[in-house]
């Protein structure tokens, strides 16, 4: 039975019917028309469909909508704001999270259908650990699926990310 | 000036006649695809998406339109497969018209606007960059627009030059599209038979250039198939069991009970045959139709079980025939004669396209027609094909409109999806979005297929090969057997697949005076499953028992293993093998190769690191890999440090690509290499998800060391699949270095790999 639901997706409110048990990603997908979070497997075993629920990684596949109640989700697409908003400056909002930059600037996609999980929860990881290691990196990656094979141009570009993060630039 | 007539407006009878008679998916017309929009300014009523394609190839117009604002619209057929393809295609037309990157764009790959191509990543460029293809219709149309110049201008062409779509000489300039003013060529390229810009004077070909798609991939406003969504469709889900049978026996339905899903009053059930579907207006609803709907499918078992897959293979009883590919000289007398010889037996298990968002369809099938937006390597030669026969349809009443999805590697379920969300919207009467889930990609996937293999070898007292013997065992890679045809009772092919046998990677680039190969075709009826293409297909197998063979003959004649493959390689540059050893030469300057023979100081304890290389490619191109590893002698598992890989793949039109590619064969032929089978019991598939199937993580990606083998001077050839070739391979010699014990089936698992070590 569908409900009539408020959530809080990249800033914004929003007011969504479905029930309460539906998955967080199909309301994204189909209520909000968000495309970085993408299906996978829907057994929260490859992370493409992963957002930020309160700066933190999750499986938007296997959370239920009315979980994220009252909390703030973060999709690819907000994380540039998401950027500023942790920078704590009061200056506009960059076109792009340093993270996307340094996907574009080592080429890191081939597909690019489970880079939203990589790049999310890349962003995870550099809101809590500046300068990561690379047996860090490897770590807290180790969830994400790649069928193409990107992870050794992922583990470059999150290097570069945290350099420039690190400097406070953008 | 060869024919061309700027004078007339074009007009081409063939799209013409009967124009707007073909009136489909009025429902979707303005949602989510640009179809209506594709080409509001088409020069040709062939490209304003009118009537079914393809167009004729050998027209320029066909290829490519000069738009008002001085750019380029293309035509191309090369889908995005995460492999920079479409990159490539407009560099070669930018290179040819004198143009800069951002003034050349292409139409969306649509059947009834774009040339028919099958875009396979790896020849895609090599395709483009034929004198007949995009390269040369670019060439043809610059000649033409030079020639229309010198005759506004008055000066002799060959006084004129090019830059950035602007014709300029003796202080004067002309734009193209000034010169066209919406007009056509109206001419073939042949009858202006232009002349190709020379590698030399390349601007863009063999530079590294930006994917023009990574931007919009990283901030999530790319497109995939799985993302369209258009007014008043519904959304599907197939009803399979959990992982198919045998070919031939994919499933059987027995009984539905249609009330265990009286709960959810909003889902409609299509069955035709054993194809069994869900639509629903809402997509969790059709997820949980999908699973809660109570079906009892033929548990009859028609498969060997995964474990007696290669005894299957190599059982007389399902031989359909044996044929000799290669017979050169008399591999009985030369083994005979040799000083030393080897022989082995080599397994390789199926393994899946497994792509990480399974496929997904949007058809809109009316009396009329049908429209399918989907993801396809060929939307002529496969997608509209197969979706025409299952639907009972002729080709030109089927459009396929083409999106970027989740890379495929080879013949993943992208028609399967395509086919599905067909059947569902013709029963139901409306759009239906069909997307697989994640048992229904893994579990009904046509594979790569399984091959048992069979090598002898001999060297003579020099360690000179005298002989080499070669028999594979497989049911065949190359017949299509989509499976929502086969559910819905479109009738398989009455011939079961041939074998495939790989007449390049076993033994053709030595030099050899007694060489036999033989293919043992298969009958895929006899409790196999379907195998279709997958990454560079059939070399990882055959590559597998072939180095392997070579490197235990270079172990037997003491020499290092790059020395001895080099020494039996012709080093003639005309020979045409030649490239190998330049490849072989590349990757050991990158990985610092230092001579010695194999496993020759085994180290003790429980972890040891060894180093193998191996050659062998695909496609026409060059590849050679050299793996360091670490093996873990108590636990079995292998590590792979560290991958470098060499690649001449003729001219590589856009390294940075290329590169990437290669990276990702690495790693991908790793998981192939250590990970990777499709397990089954008697009764159906078992491996349907990323545990029962899984691939490589993050945690055990390798380093990757890149080097292109760059020759401008030859014409292209594959490039994003053949890396994958000798991975496994290298990574089977180096666990050779580091043990001196052989590994002999593939994927080489923990468990594999600890009892191979405890019988040694």
């Amino acid at each position: 039975m569908a409900s009539k639901l408020k959530i809080k997706v990249n800033g914004l409110v929003h007011s969504v019917s479905a029930s309460l048990d539906t998955p967080l990603l199909y309301v994204l997908h189909n209520e909000l028309h968000l495309h970085g979070p993408r299906f996978g497997c829907g057994l929260a075993q490859c992370g493409a469909c992963s957002v930020l629920l309160d700066g933190k990684e999750i499986r938007s596949c296997v959370t239920p909508v009315a979980a994220v109640s009252g909390r703030a989700v973060t999709t690819l697409e907000g994380l540039p704001a998401l950027y500023a908003q942790q920078r704590g400056t009061t200056a506009a909002t960059p076109v792009l999270h340093p993270i996307q930059q340094a996907w574009i600037d080592i080429q890191v996609p081939h597909c690019g259908y489970c880079q939203n999980g990589m790049m999310i929860q890349a962003a995870d990881l550099l809101s809590t650990t500046k300068n990561p290691t690379e047996d860090q990196i490897r770590t807290a990656m180790n969830g994400h699926l790649c069928r193409c094979g990107t992870y050794p141009r992922i583990l470059s570009a999150i290097q570069q990310a945290a350099g420039v993060i690190a400097k406070g630039g953008k | 000036m060869t024919g061309f007539m700027h004078e007339k407006e074009f007009s081409r009878k063939a799209f013409v006649k009967g124009g707007g008679s073909l009136v489909i998916g009025l429902s979707l017309v303005g949602a989510g695809s640009a179809r209506a929009a594709n080409n509001p300014g088409a020069t040709l009523a062939g490209h304003t998406g009118a009537l079914p394609g393809p167009p004729d190839p050998a027209q320029i117009d066909s290829w490519l339109q000069i738009n008002p604002d001085n750019t380029v619209t293309l035509f191309h057929g090369w889908a995005e497969m995460g492999q920079g393809s479409p990159t490539a295609v407009r560099m070669i037309a930018a290179e040819e018209l004198g143009l800069s990157m951002d003034q050349v764009g292409a139409a969306q790959i649509d059947t009834n606007v774009s040339l028919s191509a099958f875009a396979a990543g790896s020849s895609s460029t090599l395709t483009a960059m034929g004198s007949t293809s995009m390269r040369g219709a670019a060439a043809a149309a610059r000649t033409l627009l030079v020639d229309m110049a010198a005759a506004q201008l008055g000066v002799p062409a060959s006084s004129l030059s090019v830059s950035n779509g602007v014709v300029s000489g003796g202080g004067k300039s002309l734009k193209y599209s000034d010169l066209m003013a919406g007009k056509a060529f109206n001419s073939t390229v042949a009858a202006v038979n232009p002349t190709l810009t020379s590698p030399s004077n390349y601007r863009l070909i063999g530079k590294a250039v930006p994917r023009i798609d990574i931007p919009d991939i990283v901030t999530g406003k790319l497109t995939y198939v799985q993302n369209v969504r258009v007014p008043g469709m519904l959304h599907g889900r197939v009803v399979r069991p959990l992982g198919q049978a045998a070919l031939g026996q994919g499933a059987k339905l027995l009984s539905l009970d249609k009330s265990s899903i009286a709960h959810l009053p909003s889902v409609q059930i299509v069955q035709k045959g054993n194809f069994l579907g869900v639509v629903a207006p809402l997509e969790y609803d059709a997820i949980q139709a999908a699973a809660q709907l109570k079906v009892t499918w033929d548990n009859t078992p028609s498969l060997p079980g995964s474990g007696n897959l290669e005894a299957s293979l190599r059982n007389p009883a399902n031989l359909l025939t044996s044929t000799l590919a290669v017979n050169a000289g008399d591999v009985g007398t030369g083994l005979a004669s040799a000083a030393k010889t080897v022989s082995s037996s080599y397994f390789t298990a199926y393994q899946s396209h497994a792509p990480l968002g399974p496929n997904c369809a949007v058809a809109d099938v009316t009396s009329n027609g049908a429209l399918i937006l989907s993801f396809t390597q060929a939307a002529y030669l496969l997608t509209r094909a197969s979706v025409s026969a299952a639907l009972g349809m002729p080709a030109a009443s089927v459009r396929v409109e083409v999106y970027p999805a989740s890379g495929t590697y080879g013949h993943s379920g992208y028609d399967d999806a395509a086919i599905s969300a067909a059947l569902l919207s013709q029963a139901v009467g409306k759009p239906v979005r069909v997307q697989f889930m994640r048992w229904d990609e893994t579990g009904w996937d046509q594979f790569g297929a399984a091959q048992a293999t069979d090598v002898r070898a001999g060297i003579d007292g020099n360690g000179k090969l005298v002989a080499y013997d070669y028999t594979a065992y497989n049911t065949g890679w190359t017949q299509v057997i989509e499976s929502a045809a086969e559910l819905s009772g479109t009738p398989l092919p009455a011939k079961s697949p041939a074998g495939q046998i790989d007449t390049v990677n076993s033994g053709s680039f030595y030099t050899v005076p007694n060489r036999r190969v033989t293919s043992n075709a298969i009958d895929g009826y006899k409790g196999f499953f379907k195998a279709i293409w997958l990454r560079a297909p059939g070399a990882p197998q055959a590559v597998f028992a072939s180095e392997q063979t070579i490197d235990a003959l270079a172990h037997a004649a003491n020499m290092d293993p790059i020395a001895f493959r080099t020494q039996n390689i012709d080093a003639t540059q005309t020979s045409g093998v030649a490239r190998w050893i330049d490849a072989l030469n590349a990757v050991a300057k990158a990985a610092r190769w230092q001579p010695a023979v194999s496993a020759a100081k085994l180290a003790s304890g429980n972890v040891v690191k060894g180093r193998g290389v191996a050659v062998g490619g695909f496609a026409g191109s060059y590849p050679a890999i050299i793996a360091d590893i670490t093996v873990n002698k108590k636990t079995g598992v292998i590590t792979v440090d560290h991958v470098y890989a060499a690649q001449d793949a003729g001219t590589t039109v856009n390294p940075a690509s290329v590169e990437n590619q290669m990276v990702g064969c690495c790693v991908q032929g790793v998981g192939r290499a250590i990970l990777e089978e499709v397990r089954f019991s008697k009764v159906r598939q078992t491996s349907l998800d990323w545990i029962s199937y899984p691939v490589l993580r993050f945690k055990q990606a390798p380093q990757v060391t890149t080097v292109v083998v760059q020759r401008l001077d030859l014409p292209p050839s594959g490039s994003g699949e053949p890396t994958t070739a000798a991975v496994p391979a290298a990574i089977a010699n180096a666990f050779f270095d580091a043990t001196g014990v052989r590994l002999y089936r593939m994927p080489m698992t923990p468990a594999y790999v600890r009892d191979v070590l405890r019988s040694a």
